[in-house]
């Protein structure tokens, strides 16, 4: 929730109400924390402090707690990330079938290091274990899509279809 | 609903009727579309639209022969149905053109044909005597790339929800002792008995008992769960539902990882029509047996597989294992008593309880029994999927199935089992895959992922591999895992580096050994594997990196040389551009030379040269 500078009250963003509904619906949840902060990450693109500190309230979970949590898993970010995740498999099929020139290929292109977000926030850039199209390996995903049998000359015409 | 035999028989009327139909169906699986379904079912869209033809148009999973994707069926009425492969949208209207409306196949693009026990076409394979599924026996796998997985009614017109009707007549120990009778062992990796395991769960007390489906699949290399998860999701409920009334519980969940979106699409479709049906929910098909399922999505930990840093997971936690005893099957879930299987394990129970444990029993070896889907990856002209009875050899798979070698390479290795398995070598390619051959191998079965590597593979730069993945992926709650393959990885990257000294082949199986045995999960336990493994069977490659630094594969950056070969070399110039520190002189149209001292071996002037005088050893 933010507080407004003028009036010192507090004011709710659309993204605090479906914060809210969110909490709401998992509130008598048995293991509610890990879908909390999925959705809550799916609202906001990241997981700002406020939200932890609002969901380690309203899920009554104490904050450390919520933060050890958030920083085990690597699907987790406590930072802004691009709008669109391109994640580069370097699993062991793609290791093997040169993953790893992809991969600096992309580097190269969008001009950041892994887990680097460009300046536009139009790309963020992640190696990820295994995406499981390792039979059409080198693989990468970008958001839910997959895309396979890569080579590097082909890769700015798959980034062209993100915006 | 009532009985599932009432609807059963006008679900299945219907479907044999949409066989009789021509039809067009595209392979639409994570792989298919990664290499451009979508795009081939817009075209096919357009073009049945243009033509006004009637034809039914559908999708499909993986039938499991990534290599071909991407897949498209056609099929006639009374004729067999042809798998055609590679199939882009510049392609579909001469495939259309020709198959459906001149009603003669496209010979040099068909992989196979399906036949419905009528005319077959010459010049295309059958499906049961082509290369690929020749060896194969296909249960688990049978619908994959048969079925519309999102549609209820294709799984239960073959034979789906079948085994769950059949077990709500039965005593829950009759079940149980079906598992046990077929022998099967659990497919998520350890092999354990999966009868016994319920045995166990169904004995414990406990007020309230659960079912777990492990669908965290991180192995890479595997796919084998999602391949299984997208395509046959019902199977994989049944599987759980068949369970929960075997051991007594009443709620189950799916743990999948996130990085599976379309498999939890499709897992939720299937719960929501299965729910509508009264096949999921409270009195299924009319008997007492209540059962709610409900989807945990993964976060991102390849520690969540193990199971009890999976139930960690589910309760809101950090996925850290837990001290075992007490087991899962006493104290699991919200510590009670839990029956926790892979994917591919349920999702093999429906077949058991139809045709009982002794149909299942028939396949495979004296203690692997049934079958195996194997993903197969890696250097090979075949990657795909392929379900094969257990005991079949390693060279069968490798040579025959997956087609041998790609690009005229030799084979080197065959990876098995993950980050807990190990490389196997020519020497042991008839070995029959079962737990215990690829054991006493040094690797293990693991999930089911085999990836073939050929001679341009380096082991040591494998075995870092591996080692740089567990431990990234250790959860570091105990010591030997948390410092052990940091120290280990940090002498392979040494080696690599060229800066290898003798002593570390004994460093790094002694610190292999005493991970093995000190530490808490089996993450920890199996991580030294890789390097064991690499060690006992290419010890000659770690030799060569340590004592003549040169890594014989040609991989290891540090320790490759670059040369111009004189007589190759036109004097072009083109390299001397491309390298980054001037190491590459010459004069004009003489033979160009390179400064080892200077060369930081960053392979940019290699493709430059258009007459391959340059090269690297
Ligand atoms: C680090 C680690 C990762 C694992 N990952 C998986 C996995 O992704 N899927 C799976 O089914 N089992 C996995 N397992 C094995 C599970 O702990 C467990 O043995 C299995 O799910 C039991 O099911 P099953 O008896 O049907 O094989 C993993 C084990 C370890 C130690
Ligand atoms: S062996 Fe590794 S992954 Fe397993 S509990 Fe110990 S530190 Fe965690
Ligand atoms: S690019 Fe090749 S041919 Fe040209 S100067 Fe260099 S080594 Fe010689
Ligand atoms: S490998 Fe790199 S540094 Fe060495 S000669 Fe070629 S371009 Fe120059
Ligand atoms: S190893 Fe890259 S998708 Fe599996």
């Amino acid at each position: 929730m933010a507080i407004c500078k003028c009036t010192g009250e507090q004011v709710e963003s659309p993204q605090d109400v479906q914060l809210m509904e969110l909490l709401e619906h998992y509130r008598e949840y048995d293991g509610a924390l890990i879908p909390v902060l999925q959705g809550a990450q799916d609202i906001y693109g990241y997981l700002p402090g406020e939200v932890l500190e609002t969901i380690s309230k309203e899920l009554k979970i104490p904050f450390s707690e919520v933060f050890g949590v958030v920083t085990f898993y690597s699907q987790f970010h406590l930072k802004p990330r691009g709008r669109n995740i391109i994640r580069v498999c370097l699993g062991t099929a793609c290791h093997v079938r040169g993953g790893s020139k992809i991969f600096e290929g992309l580097k190269e292109i969008l001009g950041v290091d892994n887990g680097g977000t460009t300046e536009d926030l139009r790309f963020t850039l992640e190696s990820v274990a295994c995406i499981g199209a390792c039979g059409l390996a080198p693989v990468i995903m970008i958001n839910d899509d997959t895309h396979g049998r890569l080579t590097n000359d082909g890769l700015d015409k798959i980034l062209e279809q993100y915006e | 609903m009532g009985s599932l035999k009432e609807v059963r028989s006008s679900i299945e009327e219907a479907y044999k009727k949409k066989l009789d139909r021509p039809r067009i169906i595209v392979g639409l699986g994570t792989c298919g579309m990664a290499a451009g379904g979508t795009k081939v079912m817009a075209a096919i869209e357009t073009e049945v639209e243009k033509l006004g033809l009637d034809v039914d148009l559908d999708f499909t999973s993986c039938i499991g022969m990534c290599y071909a994707e991407p897949v498209v069926e056609m099929g006639l009425p009374g004729a067999a149905s042809v798998v055609y492969g590679g199939v882009y949208p510049e392609d579909v209207a001469q495939l259309i053109e020709s198959h459906m409306v001149n009603k003669t196949p496209v010979t040099d693009k068909a992989e196979i044909q399906i036949s419905a026990g009528g005319a077959t076409y010459e010049g295309i394979p059958v499906m049961e005597k082509s290369p690929y599924y020749e060896k194969q026996v296909r249960s688990v796998t049978s619908r994959l790339g048969r079925t519309n997985p999102e549609r209820i009614e294709d799984y239960i017109a073959t034979g789906g929800y079948a085994g769950l009707e059949k077990a709500l007549t039965m005593e829950p120990q009759e079940i149980i002792n079906q598992v046990k009778i077929s022998g099967l062992r659990g497919r998520g990796g350890g092999g354990f008995p999966t009868g016994t395991k319920w045995q166990f769960v169904a004995d414990a007390v406990g007020d309230k008992k659960y079912i777990v489906c492990n669908a965290d699949e991180g192995d890479p290399g595997a796919f084998m769960d999602r391949s299984v998860l997208e395509g046959d999701p019902h199977a994989i409920m049944e599987g759980m539902m068949i369970a929960g009334y075997a051991i007594g519980a009443n709620e189950g969940v799916i743990y999948c990882r996130a990085e599976y979106p379309l498999a939890i699409k499709r897992l939720n479709m299937a719960i929501a029509v299965a729910e509508e049906m009264g096949i999921l929910g409270d009195n299924i098909m009319g008997t007492d047996f209540n059962f709610k399922l409900r989807i945990k999505a993964g976060a991102g930990a390849f520690v969540c597989g193990e199971e009890t840093a999976l139930l960690n997971s589910i309760e809101g936690k950090r996925g850290m294992p837990r001290v075992r005893p007490p087991f899962p099957a006493h104290k699991g879930l919200w510590q009670k008593p839990t029956c926790l299987n892979n994917v591919e394990t349920f999702a093999n129970i429906p077949f058991i309880v139809r045709n009982g444990g002794d149909w299942y029993a028939s396949m495979g070896t004296e203690k692997s029994k049934g079958s195996k889907v194997f993903c197969l990856t890696g250097k090979i002209n075949n990657t795909g999927l392929a379900e094969v009875p257990m005991g079949i050899t390693l060279r069968e798979v490798v040579f025959n199935i997956a087609g041998g070698i790609a690009d005229g390479k030799k084979f080197k290795a065959v990876q098995s089992g993950g980050p807990s398995g190990g490389c196997l070598p020519a020497e042991q390619l008839d070995l029959p895959i079962d737990y215990d051959s690829l054991i006493s191998g040094g690797a293990m079965m693991g999930s089911g992922g085999l990836v073939v590597m050929d001679e341009g593979t380096c082991m040591v730069d494998v075995a870092k591999f591996f080692l740089n993945f567990t431990q990234l992926e250790s959860c570091g709650k105990c010591t030997p895992c948390r410092e052990g393959t940091k120290r280990l990885l940090e002498i392979l990257e040494r080696i690599c580096d060229g800066l290898g000294v003798p002593e570390d082949i004994d460093t790094l199986e002694r610190l292999a050994k005493t991970i093995k045995t000190s530490a808490l999960c089996a993450l920890g336990q199996t991580a030294p594997n890789p390097v064991l493994t690499t060690l006992r069977y290419f010890r000659n490659e770690y030799e060569a990196h340590i004592n003549e630094k040169r890594c014989p594969a040609g991989v290891c950056p540090e320790l490759l040389t670059y040369a111009i070969v004189e007589d190759k070399c036109v004097g072009c110039g083109v390299c001397i551009k491309a390298c980054p520190v001037g190491a590459i002189t010459g004069e004009k149209k003489a033979a160009h030379t390179i400064d080892a001292s200077k060369c930081v071996k960053c392979g940019a002037c290699v493709p430059k040269c258009k007459f391959d005088a340059i090269v690297q050893a």
